[in-house]
């Protein structure tokens, strides 16, 4: 038997076994109200504070379906290329854990509402970017669960105790389910392949405003189905790895997984048809137990639910509102803006194409929209732990620190430190910039008492620099715009000191 | 011919946490057994024209629309919960992890 740290190099498993994935992802849909109920659904809200007798299974309640929670799904179904079901309907998935009040969850079984569609990804590779086309089985609708603590005996918090604290405030949101056939043929590039099948997903459900898809609050959430077989053979037995929650988990998750099983498999052992946890802190998973037969669940038609019959109409109507999709989006950008595949992928991660097209689309220079919004604004969301949306920045502000950079007043420096200003409330462009003093100086007297007084406190690199180092230039340039506190231009200090000590480039 | 087996009511008790004895296993047996071929008997009457049935109402559709409303007061809640802490239902621990 190999233990869970057992692994082989994933290049050396690559060489002899062929991956193939699944991926489940769940994500919940940004509705104001709950999938059969009208309680609230915002984020972080205090325990049981968004619960009614439906959500709550309170004996007598009826649920009644959330008409956008549908449309959402339809809309999904078709940005993935799926057929959708003229007539479906919901199902009870029954089991026994205190997640669900009712003791089952609504979901929807062998009907869903849409089905077999596709997802074009690309990944970069050594030869550039290549596309797979990842299948998708089908879309369903589902309510999510609540939110189990558990407290007592294994945590040592409250001694004897052993039970689970319960807040029903996520039961009964709206979840899509969104399952892929076998993903085959990815080989080596198995991990990118599924993190830029997830990412795909996100930017989908963003354009399509279905879900605003914040993973850190857990409203995506992906299982990932890993198998490993010979080159020919059958498609080996797959791992269920739960708890993937972040883009660089499903890749991490995929990579680890591949190395687990090609421990087991060269060993002589035997895969175990499992669900195992993922622990974000190692990169590596545990084994859970062992994944329930599915007529374990005696799924049967909800009852207290009637069949979702989309019309022709209806889909139609509803395709008509599909946004333009990312992919095209980032393919008529990347062209209109004349930039390589890199630099694309670059605002693409920073999550700034539509900022960056809203800004140029507002007659900001292309070059300085991407370079704004993909540096020191997403440096500075970043660190505030914000969204680059949420920052309080516009096109115009950009423009004005652009005039003044063009026109001499500002370096590139004290422009970040004009953004600085802005984001903190100091009011407009203007007014950051002369109440924090903003100014290049430009005044060559004062330029050049800083460089002497520079030179004076480091007279080794000065007469280093004499004698003809010119890369020592570096350190006094460097101790000048320190005492100027960034407000000098840095090319024309040099140029005075070279000046100043008789030293040509 | 049987339309359960002992082995499936067995399996159907543990999933549904119940813990049957052997005699009551052979008693309950048999009778979901009698249950199960009496309502068997509906399928006879059935043709390929009937489809089956899962709502008692020909009706499609129905649908709220997305308006949130507040929920039940927590006060109230608390007071009909078995147990509650810390503004959580307490219940007892029923599987060794999650």
């Amino acid at each position: 038997m190999s233990t869970a740290h057992d692994t082989v190099d994933f290049a050396v498993a690559l060489a002899m076994f062929e991956p193939v994935l699944g991926i489940e992802t769940h994500v919940e849909l940004g509705t104001n109200s709950k999938m059969f109920c009208s309680c609230p659904t915002a984020f972080g809200a205090d325990a049981n504070t968004q619960v009614c007798p439906v959500c709550l299974g309170l004996p007598g309640s009826m649920p009644v379906v959330n008409r956008t929670a549908v449309e959402s799904t339809i809309r999904m179904g078709l940005a993935l290329n799926c057929s959708i079901a003229p007539w479906c309907r919901f199902a009870r998935k029954n089991y026994f854990y205190p997640d669900m009040p009712k003791d089952y969850q609504i979901s929807q079984y062998d009907e869903p509402l849409c089905f077999d569609g596709y997802l074009d990804v690309t990944v970069e590779t050594d030869d550039g970017p290549r596309v797979f086309r990842v299948e998708i089985e089908r879309v369903h609708m589902e309510e999510d669960t609540g939110k189990l603590t558990h407290a007592g005996g294994t945590t040592g918090r409250i001694h004897g105790a052993d039970y689970s604290l319960v807040d029903y405030n996520r039961a009964g949101i709206p979840l899509i389910e969104i399952v892929t056939r076998t993903i085959v043929g990815t080989g080596s590039l198995a991990p990118q392949v599924a993190k830029a099948y997830v990412a795909e997903l996100r930017n989908l459900m963003r354009a399509l405003g279905v879900s605003d898809v914040r993973m850190e609050e857990g409203s995506l959430r992906c299982d990932v189905n890993v198998s490993l077989n010979l080159p020919g053979a059958e498609l080996g037995t797959r791992s269920e790895t739960k708890n993937v929650n972040s883009l660089r988990s499903v890749e991490r998750a995929v990579h680890s997984e591949i190395e687990r099983q090609a421990a087991v498999l060269t060993t002589g052992g035997r895969v175990i048809q499992e669900t195992r946890h993922f622990h974000e802190d190692t990169g590596r998973s545990t084994s859970g137990r062992s994944k329930e037969q599915a007529e374990d669940y005696r799924y049967f038609p909800e009852p207290d639910l009637v069949p979702v019959a989309p019309s022709e109409e209806w889909i139609e109507e509803l395709r008509g509102t599909l946004p333009e999709l990312p992919a095209l989006k980032r393919a008529r950008l990347q062209a209109a803006w004349g930039i390589g595949e890199h630099e694309l992928q670059t605002i693409v991660n920073a999550g700034a194409l539509e900022l960056v097209e809203a800004a140029i689309a507002d007659g900001v220079d292309p070059a300085a929209a991407r370079k704004w919004w993909t540096g020191e604004l997403a440096r500075i969301a970043n660190d505030r732990d914000l969204e680059l949306t949420d920052l309080p920045v516009t096109s115009a502000q950009i423009r004005r620190v652009e005039e003044l950079v063009a026109d001499g007043s500002l370096n590139d420096k004290l422009a970040r430190q004009v953004f600085d200003g802005l984001i903190a409330g100091e009011g407009d462009v203007d007014a950051v910039v002369a109440g924090r003093g903003l100014a290049v100086v430009s005044d060559d007297s004062s330029l050049l008492a800083a460089i002497d007084e520079a030179l004076a406190a480091q007279p080794d690199v000065a007469e280093k620099i004499r004698g003809g180092k010119v890369q020592a230039a570096g350190a006094i340039v460097g101790a000048v715009m320190k005492t100027t506190r960034g407000q000098a231009d840095a090319a024309k200090v040099r140029a005075l000191l070279l000046e100043r000590l008789g030293v040509s480039e | 011919m049987t339309a359960i087996t002992r082995a499936e009511v067995e399996h159907l008790a543990r999933l549904a946490r119940l813990q049957l004895s052997a005699d009551e296993l052979d008693h309950y047996a048999g009778q979901l057994d009698v249950i199960l071929q009496s309502v068997a008997r509906v399928a006879e009457v059935t043709a390929d024209d009937i489809p089956p049935t899962s709502h008692p109402i020909p009706v499609e559709n129905v649908y709220r629309e997305d308006v949130a409303r507040p929920g039940l007061d927590r006060a109230e809640i608390a007071a009909g919960a078995p147990a509650w802490q810390d503004d959580r239902f307490r219940v007892p621990r029923i599987l060794d992890e999650e």
